[in-house]
């Protein structure tokens, strides 16, 4: 087990209870995606998991220390004012990483996203994915061994976004990361997924637990296997069963 | 050049051209008193008569107004600063900026000129002039160096950057447009400062445009009143230019501001 959380809550200081009663473990090595229904709190856990936030009743424990951390965030929430380069080297200045390695993760995460050549383009030049790809190289430019992603790619176009599905899982396999996925979609988070946890509305909480280990390797045929199929029937079925369609 | 660009110069260009053309045929075909309305022949010799005495005051009127502004820009930044790492001290001091920006600067004059002493009418302008340009600064540089994307400031929180870091790093940079916009209307209100400072606060002692500008309006020389004008035009129009021209600079890689069309 990497972390816990046990029996959550959050109140905002509006009154909104995003979360309540939320227990739920994540292994390292998982490819966590909760999935659940605008407000139930999934991008709430995640900002606590990065302590962004504190549970107002509840812990939130780690096997050990916590883990070094990459967040995706559902915008690419690059700066504007600075090259790809720059933007990928944030969190290793931020860190006083020294220049030498700083320059050869900066390298290493922008070839595994394979944006070497934009490496000065300024983000506005950059198309909707290629701005989520720099977003990721940032994260992994940290060498996090949990990534944390926010909606990454809810914004993008269905064909950009199954390619950088297809991107995320061979990266996950490669880099042995454990991630934690927020999406609205069932379909993506089939696909992506060795567990899924399924949120009751606000206030959320976890109301399934779902494994989807098998097969290891996704492909394109793997999206019209009947397998497939009837995962998307049962992710949908327990969002139905919480209430939540 | 653009045809865009080419057309931004041409037709002020061209207008000025055509309000000068009619301006100098109407004061003539209308028979209009010089004292009311010099032609603009008349203006030019003017200018060209009192070329020196009027090329001293313009760099006086330009030392003070760089002078006030430069220190408007270190005050407002630097308490803009302060207010955005604090909203207690800003709502503690914002309503003290404010009122000073709305006290009418001629109401304000003589008591800056009895603090600063009455042979110092230079130094009274400068302070005057200072806080007519202080307060577009102070209020974009706190707007900007909040306006940072909130996912960037929690990615800041996410790897422990501590304040300088996110000052340097992030909010600086996010605040950039703003103040920029801000120093193109300070430039301005420093050399309107000046000016009105100057008449407000004007002796013997004071030797900027503003006092040409009385000089010549008491002994009724109307055309080298015009032509102490046409000059303060001049330095507000360069002044624009030069602070639009450091903005295009400063932003035309990444600010949408600044982006060409296509």
């Amino acid at each position: 087990m990497l972390l816990s959380f046990d029996h959550v809550a959050k109140r905002f200081p509006s009154g909104v209870e995003a979360l309540r009663d939320t227990t739920f473990t994540v292994n390292e090595g998982d490819f966590v995606s909760i999935v659940g229904p605008s407000g139930c709190g999934k991008s709430t856990a995640l900002r606590l998991i990065a302590d962004l936030t504190k549970p107002t009743t509840g812990t939130i424990n780690w096997s050990a220390k916590p883990p070094t951390l990459g967040f995706v965030f559902q915008d690419a929430a690059l700066m504007p004012w600075s090259t790809v380069e720059a933007n990928v080297r944030l969190p290793l200045d931020l860190t006083h990483t020294d220049r030498a390695t700083a320059d050869t993760r900066v390298a290493e995460a922008l070839a595994l996203v394979g944006l070497e050549a934009f490496a000065k383009s300024y983000p506005r030049e950059l198309s909707g994915g290629m701005k989520m790809r720099v977003s990721l190289a940032r994260a992994l430019a940290a060498k996090p061994s949990l990534l944390l992603m926010d909606e990454p790619f809810a914004a993008l176009d269905e064909l950009t976004r199954e390619r950088l599905n297809d991107e995320l899982r061979e990266l996950w396999a490669k880099k042995n990361l454990t991630v934690i996925f927020v999406t609205h979609s069932i379909y993506e988070s089939v696909y992506l997924s060795s567990r899924i946890l399924v949120m009751s509305p606000r206030p959320g909480h976890v109301i399934a637990d779902l494994p989807m280990s098998d097969p290891t390797t996704r492909d394109p045929d793997f999206r019209i296997s009947p397998l497939y199929g009837d995962r998307c029937r049962a992710v949908r079925a327990a969002l139905q069963q919480g209430g939540a369609l | 050049m653009t045809q865009e660009r080419i057309l931004a110069y041409t037709l002020p260009a061209l207008v000025a051209v055509a309000v000068i053309g009619v301006w100098e045929w109407a004061v003539v075909a209308l028979d209009v008193s010089p004292f009311v309305l010099p032609p603009p022949s008349a203006i030019v010799d003017a200018a060209i008569a009192n070329w020196q005495s009027l090329m001293d005051s313009a760099w006086v009127t330009l030392r003070i107004t760089i002078a006030a502004f430069i220190l408007a820009l270190v005050l407002g930044v630097a308490l803009a600063v302060i207010f955005a790492q604090s909203r207690t001290i800003e709502r503690a001091l914002f309503p003290y900026a404010v009122t000073l920006q709305v006290t009418p600067i001629v109401a304000i004059a003589p008591l800056i000129l009895i603090w600063v002493g009455l042979d110092n009418a230079e130094r009274a302008v400068l302070i005057l002039a200072t806080i007519v340009a202080f307060f577009p600064i102070l209020a974009n540089t706190t707007l900007g160096l909040r306006s940072a994307d909130r996912q960037l400031h929690e990615l800041f929180d996410l790897y422990r950057a501590t304040r300088l870091q996110r000052l340097m790093r992030l909010q600086f940079p996010a605040a950039l447009p703003y103040l920029l916009a801000g120093m193109k209307i300070a430039g301005g209100l420093a050399l309107i400062g000046t000016v009105v400072a100057e008449f407000a606060a004007g002796s013997g002692t004071s030797t900027g445009l503003a006092w040409r500008i009385i000089e010549a309006g008491n002994r009724l020389e109307i055309a080298k009143v015009f032509a102490a004008l046409a000059l303060l035009s001049a330095i507000g129009i360069a002044i624009y230019g030069l602070l639009s021209l450091l903005e295009r600079q400063l932003l035309k890689r990444w600010h949408e501001s600044a982006r060409p069309k296509e």
